[in-house]
C-alpha cells in the first residue's frame, strides 16, 4: 500500500493502481476517451492529464498509464490541467467535430471555440477498437499503419480479413465513428445542442418517470 | 515464394529480443522489398499477427511493400541540398528515367526516391547510388551516374586502402631500422625479426600495414605459444613491460619511426598491436599497469 495525496486528500491505495483508478475509487472525476477498463490503458488522448509533483517543477502526466508512488501529490483539477485539457479537446473537436463524445466533452468542459483549421476525420487514432480486437475479442484483426500523418488504422493490405468474425466490437467502442452528432454543421465546429436540450424531466409533474428516456441523467435527483 | 528460407531466416534469429526487424531487413535485402506472401509465412511462423507485421513494415521507411528496383538511387532534399538546385537534379533524374521519387522502373532496374538529409551537408547537393555517394551533383552530372550505375561500380576503389598504413619500426636498443627492403609482403618493405619459441630459432617477416595480420615465419607456428623476439641486427632480446590486453601475454616493444613505440603481443595467432604516439603518457601507463602485475 502506498499513500498519495490527491487534491490534498491522502490516500492509501495498492501499489501498481495507476492514477486515474486512484483518483476514480476516491470519487474524482476524471474524464477519459482513449480509456476502457476492459482493455489496456494507451495513453494516446491526454484527456486524463493530471498535474503530479510540487510548484514548480510540477508536470502534466497522463493518469492513465502513470502508477503510484510513495507521497505522489496530484491535482487533478488545477488551472493547469483544466486548460489542457481544453485544449486537447479543441483539437480532438478540430479534426473530428461530428464525434458525439467529443461534443459532449466540448460541452462537459466549457470548450465555446475552436480556432484550428477544421478538418472532418472518420479517425481520431485512440487505438480503442485495436485494443478491442485484440485483447477481448482475441481476434488481432485491425492494427495502426503507416506512420506521421499517413496513419491508419485497419486490416494488413486492405483486405478483408481472414480472422475477424466481424463481431462488431470495434464499431461499438469507437467514440468517432459510430456516435455520431447528427447536428453538427460543417461551419460550425461545436454544436453544444445535446448539452443545451432542457432535460424533460425539468417538469416532473407532467411526465411520469417511466416517461424519461435519459434514463442515466440524475437531472431529477439533482433538482 | 519459398517459404523454406524465410523459415531459416526466421529460425536464425529465434530468442532474439526485437528479431522481428532484423527477419524484415534479411526478407528485403533479398526481394528489395517485402512480398505479401513473405509477411503472412513470417506471421505464421512467428506465432504473431499479421497486422503487427504489416504494422512494423509500414512504420519504418526502410521497408517497403512496393517492389523496388535493383538500383536505388536517394536525392537529397535537406536543406542545404535544397538551396544548391537539389529540386533540378531530381527533375533531371526524373526526365531520364521518366520516374518519379517514389516510383520503379518498368524493368525493376532503378528506384528513385528523396530523402532529407545524408548527413554530408558541405557536399551538397548529394546523391546516393546503392551505397555510392555522388558530390556536388550537377545537373549534367546525371547521366553520368545513370550510365555507371548500369555498367557497375566494378572499378571504384574499395575502402579497404583507407583504413591501413603502411608503418616503419626500428630496434630500440640500436636504433637499427628493422625493415626488410628485399622482402615485401603487400608491396611494402617486412618488418623482420628473429624469434625463438619451444627451444627453435627462426625469422618471421610481418605485413608493415598496420592492421593487416599477414605474416611469414621460417618454422609453422605453433597456436598460443609464447614467442621471444630479438633485433636481427643486435640479437638483443625485445621487451616489454605492458601485458596484451586480449591475452594477457607479455607485449614487445618497438620503435617508432617518427617518435612513439609500436607494441605487439608475443603470442602466436594474437593479433593485438597497438601504435603509442605520446611517450610519456604511454610510458606512465605501462609502469601502472606493470605495477598491478606484478606485486612488490
Amino acid at each position: 500500500m502506498v499513500t498519495v495525496t490527491i487534491n490534498g486528500l491522502d490516500v492509501r491505495v495498492e501499489e501498481g493502481t495507476t492514477i486515474l483508478e486512484a483518483a476514480r475509487f476516491v470519487g474524482f472525476p476524471i474524464p477519459t476517451l482513449c480509456h476502457n477498463d476492459g482493455v489496456s490503458p494507451y495513453g494516446a488522448c491526454r484527456l486524463c492529464v493530471v498535474e503530479i509533483g510540487q510548484e514548480p517543477r510540477s508536470k502534466l502526466v497522463s493518469s492513465c498509464t502513470y502508477p503510484v508512488e510513495e507521497g505522489l501529490k496530484i491535482r487533478t483539477a488545477s488551472q493547469r490541467v483544466v486548460r489542457a485539457r481544453r485544449m486537447i479537446i479543441e483539437l480532438l473537436l478540430a479534426s473530428c467535430p461530428q464525434s458525439k463524445t467529443i461534443q459532449d466533452l466540448a460541452s462537459a468542459h466549457g470548450v465555446r471555440q475552436q480556432r484550428f483549421r477544421q478538418e472532418h476525420e472518420d479517425c481520431i487514432l485512440c487505438g480503442l477498437c485495436v485494443r478491442m480486437c485484440s485483447e477481448q475479442m482475441m481476434a488481432h484483426a485491425i492494427g495502426f499503419r503507416g506512420r506521421g500523418e499517413d496513419r491508419s488504422i485497419g486490416t494488413p493490405f486492405d483486405m478483408s480479413s481472414d480472422v475477424c468474425r466481424l463481431c462488431g466490437a470495434c464499431m461499438y467502442i469507437c467514440p468517432a465513428c459510430q456516435l455520431r452528432c447528427t447536428y453538427n454543421q460543417p461551419e460550425h465546429a461545436i454544436c453544444n445542442a445535446c448539452a443545451n436540450l432542457r432535460p424533460p424531466c425539468i417538469e416532473k409533474e407532467e411526465y411520469s418517470d417511466l416517461m424519461c428516456y435519459m434514463k442515466p441523467c440524475v437531472a431529477c435527483e439533482i433538482k | 515464394m519459398s517459404p523454406e528460407y524465410i523459415k531459416e531466416i526466421v529460425s536464425h534469429h529465434q530468442g532474439e529480443l526485437g528479431a522481428l526487424i532484423s527477419i524484415l531487413e534479411d526478407i528485403q535485402a533479398r526481394h528489395h522489398y517485402l512480398p505479401e506472401d513473405a509477411l503472412r509465412i513470417v506471421a505464421e511462423e512467428t506465432g504473431r499477427s499479421l497486422v503487427d507485421i504489416y504494422g512494423v513494415a509500414t512504420f519504418y521507411k526502410a521497408f517497403s511493400l512496393k517492389p523496388r528496383g535493383k538500383h536505388h538511387i536517394s536525392v537529397c532534399m535537406g536543406t542545404a541540398c535544397h538551396v544548391r538546385s537539389a529540386p533540378g537534379i531530381v527533375d533531371e533524374f526524373t526526365r531520364e528515367l521518366g520516374l518519379r521519387p517514389g516510383e520503379t522502373t518498368q524493368d525493376r532496374e532503378f528506384t528513385l526516391e528523396t530523402v532529407n538529409c545524408l548527413g554530408t551537408c558541405a557536399l551538397g547537393p548529394i546523391v546516393l547510388v546503392d551505397g555510392h555517394y555522388f558530390s556536388n551533383v550537377k545537373r549534367t552530372d546525371v547521366k553520368k551516374i545513370i550510365a555507371k550505375t548500369s555498367s557497375g561500380f566494378a572499378e571504384e576503389p574499395g575502402d579497404r586502402e583507407d583504413r591501413l598504413f603502411p608503418v616503419e619500426v626500428y630496434c630500440p636498443h640500436c636504433n637499427h631500422g628493422l625493415m626488410d627492403e628485399q622482402n615485401r609482403i603487400e608491396d611494402y618493405p617486412a618488418i623482420s625479426l628473429a624469434c625463438s619459441f619451444n627451444g627453435t630459432r627462426g625469422w618471421v617477416r610481418m605485413s608493415s600495414l598496420y592492421g593487416s595480420h599477414c605474416l611469414e615465419s621460417e618454422h609453422p607456428f605453433v597456436a598460443d605459444t609464447p614467442v621471444k623476439f630479438f633485433c636481427p641486427e643486435c640479437h638483443a632480446e625485445l621487451v616489454g613491460k605492458a601485458a596484451c590486453l586480449d591475452c594477457g601475454f607479455p607485449m614487445v616493444t618497438l620503435g617508432f619511426q617518427g617518435g612513439g613505440s609500436l607494441l605487439m603481443c608475443t603470442r602466436w595467432g594474437c593479433n593485438n598491436s597497438t601504435i603509442s604516439l605520446n611517450g610519456h603518457l604511454w610510458r606512465d601507463e605501462l609502469r601502472n599497469d606493470a605495477r598491478e602485475q606484478i606485486p612488490g
